[in-house]
């Protein structure tokens, strides 16, 4: 297992389970002791840190639900004192609630927009004081492809992961000379629970016919939290088979 | 965690300050943050430092008021009590 080229820790929100889970083991897998947020998958995320134990590296679960704040102080809080500071954070965590504009509540509205972006939006404010004093920060906003193009059904969603890419450029911009960068990964269709309900007729309108891996995600993230990715800032990289080219 | 007297904490803003970039004979209590070509950023790492030093958290509007090292330092110390 390498070391990381320095002392901190990872924080992957939403890393129990998919494209969070597979990040996991990527960046458990370069060193960094991770940080996985949870909130429904206790089990699955018990059992991710085992699996990442078992090959040589470390991980911790970290419970709640990441709308509130005071989650997010209790993960930064427990992260900091076992690892020291969170240099890399990816924003993964994210719910969905579609249906036609006309027929979305209120309440799909905002929980939709309270996780997927707002607390994204917290977790970076968190992250990057700590990361500006260390000269060295990575911040991954896991936004997605429905942010950049239409997709009837997700207004609540693509309005996040929109907000995900504006939010990611501007931060992006503010700490760039301070070593810390601050991108996001727009993926497509990947399999994972949220994909498993889509048609299979779906598959003919993506260029490369079939749909993406968690891993496939996981490798781009990978890359961008890794000093080589050193003046990559403020982009959005799209994981998508081309269904957005 | 330090003991925030006024001599520890204007050494300390001092060192944090000139590590932006200026020389630490430049940073007198009565320069300004703009002729010492400290900004926004600057400031924002700095209220970390005295947070991580002092335990005093400053937020941003207390940031915006701030025009020299004195006032920097007068805060802190302030805060510290």
């Amino acid at each position: 297992m390498p070391e990381p080229a320095r002392p901190g820790a990872a924080l992957v929100t939403g890393g129990a389970r998919g494209i969070g889970a597979a990040i996991v083991r990527r960046l458990a897998a370069d060193g960094w002791p991770v940080g996985i947020g949870y909130h429904s998958g206790a089990a699955a995320a018990e059992a991710l840190v085992a699996e990442v134990e078992a090959a040589g590296g470390r991980a911790v679960a970290l419970g709640g639900d990441i709308a509130a704040p005071e989650t997010l102080e209790g993960h930064f809080g427990t992260l900091e004192e076992r690892y020291g500071p969170v240099l890399v954070l990816v924003n993964n965590a994210g719910v969905n609630a579609d249906n036609l504009s006309p027929q979305i509540k209120d309440e799909d509205w905002t929980r939709v927009i309270d996780t997927n972006l707002t607390a994204a939006f917290r977790a970076t404010r968190r992250a990057i004081p700590p990361m500006l004093r260390a000269r060295h920060g990575r911040v991954v906003n896991i936004s997605s492809v429905v942010g950049l193009r239409a997709n009837p059904g997700q207004a609540n969603y693509a309005a996040s992961k929109a907000g995900m890419i504006g939010m990611t450029k501007t931060i992006a911009a503010e700490v760039a000379r301070r070593g810390v960068t601050v991108n996001a990964v727009a993926p497509g269709f990947i399999a994972s629970d949220m994909t498993a309900a889509l048609p299979a007729e779906l598959l003919a309108h993506i260029p490369a016919r079939r749909m993406g891996t968690p891993e496939e995600v996981a490798a781009v993230v990978r890359f961008l939290a890794s000093d080589e990715a050193s003046y990559v800032t403020g982009a959005t990289f799209t994981v998508d088979g081309g269904i957005s080219a | 965690m330090a003991t925030a007297t006024p001599e520890a904490v204007e050494a300390r803003v001092v060192e944090a300050l000139a590590s932006f970039g200026p020389d630490a004979d430049q940073v007198t209590r009565d320069a300004t943050f703009e002729e010492l070509d400290i900004d926004s950023l600057d400031l924002v790492e700095l209220a970390q430092i005295v947070e991580d030093d002092y335990g005093v958290e400053l937020k941003g509007d207390d940031m915006k008021s701030l025009k020299t090292v004195g006032d920097a330092i007068d805060l802190v110390v302030a805060r510290a009590q």
